[in-house]
């Protein structure tokens, strides 16, 4: 079966937009309230984060969601447990995003079985390097057909994002800004100037914005440079209070995609 | 001796970044840049003459270094063996973290650094950090845990009189770990004109290996000093305290190679090994990576850090650097799980039999004294990492 990643960028190119989401946030049990509220707003691609007792890469928001995430009793187990029969349901793209740790205290090939199984297609682990990627991990990866997202930022070489863009698949991550998630607001000259010097160096995957992008303006701007965006503390924001998770999601996507 | 100077064994560092399994850089991209920075650079930068030229200067004019080896003649009888402590409370600041911080900021300021962000627990890193800030006229922040700004009030009050500014660190636990977290993300989010002084041989490669080098100057000057009292460079027993592990890795560095020579690491136990209240990293914890390193550590069945306890703020850390893990896992390093109550009375016979009161992480150190059934002819080596002026509150409740 084909990656649903991989066929997804073969058949579309832009305006693409990935929504990012805390499992067992805002409750243990709405990750497939969410999933599949987000599938019928018309998200393209959903990330849903494995929560850490440290993700270093993550600004406040993320960072509240994971502790609640983790005080509702929410684990790697469960969430595999939670997306048990996902496929039946529904068609997007699904990523799983989160730190390392966890991966490997679950063990890496039987996380790969797992995954593989309740039909997720691709993994973001930001502190997972690509030399690790490349001697251990992308053999189980390949071998339980999964995609892993790179991310570069302003300040990568572009030595560095040639050899990424070598050894990805589906999309990279292009971060925005040399920031935290959530950190900072809208688009400026300099990061239009980084997205076009990416965009020149004619890479083999498309890549997708994330990191300072909250709203329809910020997406529709991160479109003009990239496949489309990606959206995280700014919908945790969206869903942390509502009473009606399933109608703010699919305002929200609506409002966004404009 | 010159720190880039390394003679080769399994438990040194290898070209990769790694001790056995351990070590590495597992870093987001975000931190990518930086780090590889220092990973080309900090070797050349240590091997330059003039650079080896400004550190040794100031470690010997600023610090006070070298610093004594004492025979500590009524803790030996006590023992029944030869103890002799190694005073690095005598540092500038009271304990050894100055060392590695005045090689940091030398590096960073060849490196075009403008700016300095460091952690701490108890606050002597800090301290130390800015010091070093004043001394050099750096920006300084430090990140400290909400709960450890309340317990070490004293070192918080030094660090601002010193010109640096406290953040607390208010996520998850609020103490070490957390202030870490916070460290690194600010680092995230100035990646151009900042380094980042990590405290311990914590951290992503080269931070470990880095830290080691500059704390290894407490192992160079033991070799020289216990020649000179005992006629060989070798005793028979090192023991150092391990939160991170670097004071101890300065004290074992030029002996790794030496089998001869037992190293004893002393972690903190807290109300005890399998109270649920404890910092015994490698006695309860598994390999993970944590901080930009694989190594050892105290964690879930599900992966989540587990929050460590001890009575000593340095010693409350939930990982330890990668070099100690591989000690560890190798058998090469002896360690020991040194309770809170253990480590008081060991710091009360300190200042009665010795008039020196320790740092309480030193204690630990001290603690495993008892349980070492060293030989009335063996050569005991203790490095007293610190002085105990910021604990008195802590020792006064148990006086
Ligand atoms: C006096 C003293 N000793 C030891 C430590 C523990 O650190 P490390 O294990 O890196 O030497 C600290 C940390 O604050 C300290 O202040």
């Amino acid at each position: 079966m084909t990656n649903r990643i991989t066929h997804l960028f073969s058949q579309q190119s832009g305006r693409l937009l990935n929504v990012y989401f805390t499992a067992g946030f805002p409750q243990l049990n709405d990750t497939r309230t969410i999933l599949k509220s987000l599938e019928a707003a018309g998200a393209d691609l959903v990330e849903i984060g494995m929560p850490y007792s440290d993700p270093v890469a993550d600004g406040e928001t993320i960072q509240l969601s994971n502790d609640k995430a983790l005080h509702n009793g929410m684990t790697v187990k469960t969430l595999f447990e939670q997306l048990e029969g996902m496929r039946e349901e529904v068609s997007v793209p699904v990523l799983l995003m989160g730190y390392i740790n966890p991966v490997i205290q679950f063990g890496v090939e039987a996380f790969c079985r797992r995954c593989r199984e309740v039909g997720v297609d691709g993994l973001i682990l930001p502190d997972l390097p690509a030399d690790v990627y490349e001697e251990e991990f992308k053999p189980l990866f390949d071998q339980y057909g999964l995609v892993n997202i790179f991310l570069i930022t302003p300040q990568t070489a572009d030595d560095r994002i040639r050899h990424i863009d070598s050894i990805s698949e589906g999309f990279i991550y292009m971060v925005s800004s040399a920031s935290t998630t959530g950190a900072k607001a809208g688009i400026t000259a300099d990061q239009e100037a980084y997205f076009n010097r990416v965009n020149a160096m004619n890479l083999k995957n498309p890549r997708l914005i994330g990191f300072g992008i909250s709203d329809n303006a910020s997406f529709e701007r991160a479109s003009q440079y990239a496949a489309g965006a990606i959206i995280g503390s700014a919908f945790i924001k969206a869903i942390a209070d509502t009473p009606d998770l399933p109608g703010t999601i699919d305002g929200f996507v609506r409002k966004v995609k404009g | 001796m010159q720190i880039t100077e390394q003679v080769r064994s399994p438990y040194q560092v290898d070209e990769r970044g790694y001790y056995g399994p351990y070590g590495g850089a597992f870093i987001p991209e975000m931190l990518y840049p930086n780090v590889q920075e220092l990973k080309e650079n900090y070797l050349t930068i240590m091997a330059d003459p003039s650079f080896q030229a400004e550190f040794q200067l100031l470690l010997t004019d600023y610090v006070g270094r070298p610093t004594p080896l004492y025979f500590a003649q009524r803790l030996s009888e006590t023992y029944g063996t030869q103890v002799y402590l190694k005073r690095e409370d005598l540092c500038h600041t009271g304990a050894h973290k100055v060392n590695n911080t005045i090689g940091q900021i030398l590096l960073a300021r060849r490196l075009g650094k403008k700016k300095i962000v460091a952690e701490t627990g108890a606050g002597q890193h800090g301290v130390a950090t800015a010091t070093v800030c004043a001394l050099m006229g750096m920006e300084c922040i430090v990140y400290m845990g909400e709960i450890d700004i309340e317990r070490q009030a004293p070192n918080v009050a030094r660090m601002k009189m010193l010109g640096a500014e406290v953040r607390p660190a208010t996520s998850g636990s609020k103490t070490l770990k957390d202030a870490t977290n916070e460290a690194m993300r600010h680092w995230i989010n100035n990646p151009v004109d900042t380094h980042y002084i990590i405290g311990s041989v914590v951290g992503p490669h080269p931070y470990p290996d880095m830290v080691a080098r500059f704390q290894s100057v407490i192992s160079e000057e033991i070799r020289n000093q216990l020649q000179e009292k005992t006629g060989s460079p070798l005793p028979n027993y090192v023991i150092a305290c391990v939160g991170g592990g670097s004071n101890a890795a300065g004290a074992f560095y030029h002996y790794l190679h030496e089998t001869s020579v037992k190293l004893v690491a002393a972690e903190a136990a807290g109300l005890g090994v399998y109270s649920g209240h404890t910092a015994a990293t490698t006695f309860l914890g598994k390999p993970g990576v944590l901080h930009g390193s694989r190594s050892i550590l105290m964690q879930t069945e599900d992966g989540q850090v587990v929050e460590p306890f001890s009575i000593s703020a340095g010693l409350d850390y939930p990982g330890i650097g990668p070099m100690h893990a591989n000690l560890a896992t190798s058998g090469r390093g002896i360690f020991k799980a040194i309770t809170d109550e253990e480590a008081l009375t060991a710091g009360f016979e300190l200042a009665k039999l010795e008039g020196i009161i320790p740092a309480l992480e030193s204690s630990h150190a001290l603690a495993s004294l008892k349980t070492l059934g060293a030989g009335p002819d063996e050569v005991v080596v203790v490095n007293l990492s610190g002085r105990g002026d910021k604990d008195l509150a802590t020792y006064m409740k148990h006086l």
